[in-house]
């Protein structure tokens, strides 16, 4: 029973990494550049919602007080939501929005991946679905992030400027704490050294590809895994969680 | 024939004892919302039927993981059972193995295909595996000459994509 506040607290940081960054994909609907993009971000929201879902459901049963997913979205704190910083940061432009999905989906799809062979089943089954939907958002994000590198000098202007502006919340995705580092000892998690090569890789390939430099390493943001958020987190909270504290229990 | 004899012919629906096969066959009427042609066995989303002790235990599986017409399916499935007169029964959602549209029916690729939606190629195909684009030949007049708008299509299981023979746009059925 030891493992089990790890356990939650690990279920937690991926279903609220896929939450927040739920929410902000989300506030594109029906204002994308063009249609077929405000539909793509549409789906890809639905995407890691689902994937937020499945990873808060189970975070409540080990939780053991009765809350669901919608629960822990909805009417938890600041403070209690465990998420990275990358996820939170504003919509920007869409060029800062597509540098921060690739950002991530760099790294959460070697995560997922290596999560499907995770000791504890559920989570393999959960990650074994998110795989696949992952693989799609990655090479999307990828082909606009070399579209946007490799394309007009305004356009890799913007692209590089999001590079820079959010480099410094890459740090955060690999940082091993306690939480980690006892799931890693249990076979649930994987070592995070792995999935920091293939994240590597990935900027490389796609990098170069886009003719964008990438940034050198520097001060690297952190304190979402602790709770402890940038000034965006809480306009965003407010937003999304509005109805639920206005009305609460309201159902549609 | 007299009217309350066509009554009795619609109430034969119900189901008494209920038989794996005879659930299987009760379920064909229950289709995707999002694509009303196919019914959840056709796609692969109904994953197993057992019947123990006229207990009727019915498996699903999701497309995608935030796909909304996941609730939609089954509660259709509930009240199709319902309405057959089955009591005792539950429907059980699992996650793995994972969904792969390979698991889509030749049949059922074929009603997509005739619905006008090109069918998803498969997982295996040599092309995909090698990085290639693969070749989604239109839904409406077949030509091969086809290029994809988006990743992302009308719903989270779909893209879109285009023909450059008769310049329709056309949506396919993504390879997951």
């Amino acid at each position: 029973m030891a493992q089990q506040l790890p356990l939650l607290t690990y279920l937690l940081r991926r279903g609220d990494d896929n939450l927040i960054l739920g929410q902000r994909l989300g506030e594109w609907c029906g204002h994308g550049p063009q249609l077929e993009e405000d539909i793509a971000l549409a789906n890809r929201a639905l995407d890691v919602i689902g994937q937020a879902r499945n990873y808060l459901q189970y975070a409540g049963e080990v939780e053991g007080k009765q809350r669901t997913e919608d629960d822990l979205a909805f009417l938890r704190p600041e403070r209690e939501f465990v998420n990275c910083k990358l996820v939170e940061q504003h919509n920007g432009d869409y060029a800062h929005t597509m540098v921060r999905s690739f950002l991530y989906d760099a790294w959460h799809l070697p995560l997922q991946k290596a999560l499907t062979k995770s000791s504890d089943e559920r989570i393999a089954a959960i990650a074994g679905k998110a795989v696949k939907e992952i693989s799609y958002h990655l090479r999307a994000s990828s082909d606009w992030v070399i579209r946007f590198g490799d394309g007009t000098a305004e356009s890799k202007e913007r692209a590089q400027n999001a590079l820079n502006a959010l480099w410094t919340y890459t740090g955060e995705l690999f940082v091993q704490d306690e939480v980690d580092q006892a799931l890693i000892k249990a076979g649930v998690a994987p070592d995070m050294a792995k999935i920091k090569a293939e994240f590597d890789r990935t900027m490389d390939r796609v990098l170069a590809e886009a003719t964008l430099e990438r940034p050198a390493d520097a001060y690297m943001a952190t304190g979402g895994r602790q709770g402890v958020h940038s000034e965006h987190m809480g306009l965003l909270l407010a937003e999304m969680q509005y109805l639920q504290r206005a009305y609460p229990g309201a159902e549609w | 024939m007299r009217v309350d004899a066509a009554i009795d012919l619609t109430m034969t629906s119900k189901i008494t004892s209920p038989t794996r096969e005879g659930i299987y066959a009760l379920l064909e009427n229950v289709k995707d919302p999002e694509v009303p042609v196919i019914s959840v066995r056709e796609l692969g989303v109904l994953r197993d039927v057992a019947v123990v002790d006229g207990n009727v235990f019915v498996t699903i599986t999701p497309t995608y993981t935030g796909c909304p017409a996941m609730d939609v399916m089954r509660e259709d499935i509930e009240k199709e059972l319902q309405n057959a007169g089955i009591t005792r029964f539950k429907v059980t959602q699992v996650l793995a193995p994972a969904w792969t549209t390979d698991w889509i029916t030749e049949e059922g690729k074929a009603k997509l295909l005739a619905y006008g939606i090109a069918p998803p190629q498969k997982t295996a195909d040599i092309r995909a595996l090698k990085g290639e684009a693969p070749i989604v030949p239109c839904p409406q007049c077949g030509s091969k000459d086809t290029a994809m708008i988006s990743l992302f299509g009308s719903t989270a299981c779909k893209a879109l994509w285009k023909c450059n023979a008769c310049l329709e746009p056309f949506d396919q059925f993504k390879c997951l």
